[in-house]
């Protein structure tokens, strides 16, 4: 299935969120995630269901002003 | 000083973007004495995870961290940023950016009152980058805002104060209310002058990230804010239009 993910169109096998994560590379990574636009809580990824050309967001800390 | 019920020592809030290098920004927070540093959330890329290296630098570094909502133009991008900054980094605590206008960086301050009543709603304490605008400032605070964080300038521009009268105004018709000047800061002096008009603190980051000595530059801001901060206690005096001799002139010789 593909999804876009942070902008990239990408390839992946799991169909829900958390098993995304952990495909995608972000295992263990201090991240927060968006599907379509929404936040989903670390909680509920396991729960989050993707479909087919989703957008989801995988945000990281940074520097900021 | 306290914010949202917490007692902070250090008046300077400091940004971490735009340092030379990681260990720049640490030595340059290190130097300003600031207990409170700005962050953000961007896009993670799987493969160089710079995101899990810039988490543990600010764990270790062992100040408060307020996350912003920068970049944002709409209440939903803004609410959504907000919330998952607080599951990234942990704090209820959230710097709310609404950008109005890209040239100038002014915050849409209707939907930045949108965004701050959500959020207070949502159980977040809310520090509004704003202008000096009194009506916004009251709507913020009634959208549950405890700290205002009036603009001292554009973003980035390191003018100064643009608006000495407004802020005057301001901290006058807020005089229990934290106030934060946020941005435009570009010199000690700066930071100075909003201490000595009674400001709480100045929260400020490219002035600092890139001068030619970030962290020196960051001990130059810590001294001034604390000599303005001194200052404002200490109850300066008016100025005045015409000169006042400050030697007495009684007992002066008749040399004529």
């Amino acid at each position: 299935m593909k999804i876009i993910v942070n902008g990239q169109s990408l390839d992946v096998t799991a169909t829900l969120l958390d098993a995304a994560l952990a495909e995608l590379g972000y295992g263990e990574a201090r991240v927060a995630t968006a599907l379509n636009g929404k936040f989903v809580p670390a909680p509920a990824r396991a729960g989050a269901r993707l479909g087919d050309g989703d957008r989801l967001e995988i945000l990281a800390p940074m520097q900021g002003g | 000083m306290q914010l949202y019920g917490v007692d902070i020592a250090s008046r300077l809030l400091l940004g971490t973007a735009q340092y030379p290098s990681p260990a720049i920004l640490a030595e340059a927070v290190r130097a300003s004495g600031s207990e409170i540093i700005t962050v953000s959330l961007r896009r993670e890329a799987g493969s160089d995870q710079h995101g899990q290296a810039f988490w543990k630098l600010i764990r270790d570094m062992g100040v408060r961290v307020l996350p912003n909502t920068a970049g944002c133009h709409t209440v939903k991008e803004a609410v959504t940023t907000a919330q998952m900054a607080r599951e990234v980094f942990n704090t209820n605590w959230i710097k709310l950016e609404v950008i109005g206008d890209n040239d100038t960086l002014c915050p849409n301050v209707f939907d930045l009152v949108e965004a701050a009543r959500l959020l207070s709603e949502d159980g977040f304490e809310v520090f509004p980058y704003t202008t000096e605008d009194l009506v916004v400032a009251e709507h913020l605070l009634q959208a549950g805002c405890r700290v205002l964080m009036p603009w001292g300038a554009p973003i980035g521009t390191g003018k100064g104060l643009n608006n000495i009268y407004g802020l005057r105004t301001m901290r006058a018709h807020f005089a229990d209310v934290p106030l934060i000047i946020d941005a435009g800061i570009g010199l000690p002096s700066h930071a100075a002058h909003a201490m000595e008009l009674g400001f709480d603190a100045v929260l400020l980051n490219t002035a600092v990230a890139r001068a030619g000595d970030p962290p020196g530059m960051a001990r130059a801001f810590a001294h001034a804010i604390e000599a303005g901060a001194m200052a404002r206690s200490a109850d300066p005096m008016e100025a005045r239009d015409m000169a006042s001799p400050s030697t007495p002139v009684l007992g002066k010789a008749s040399l004529a």
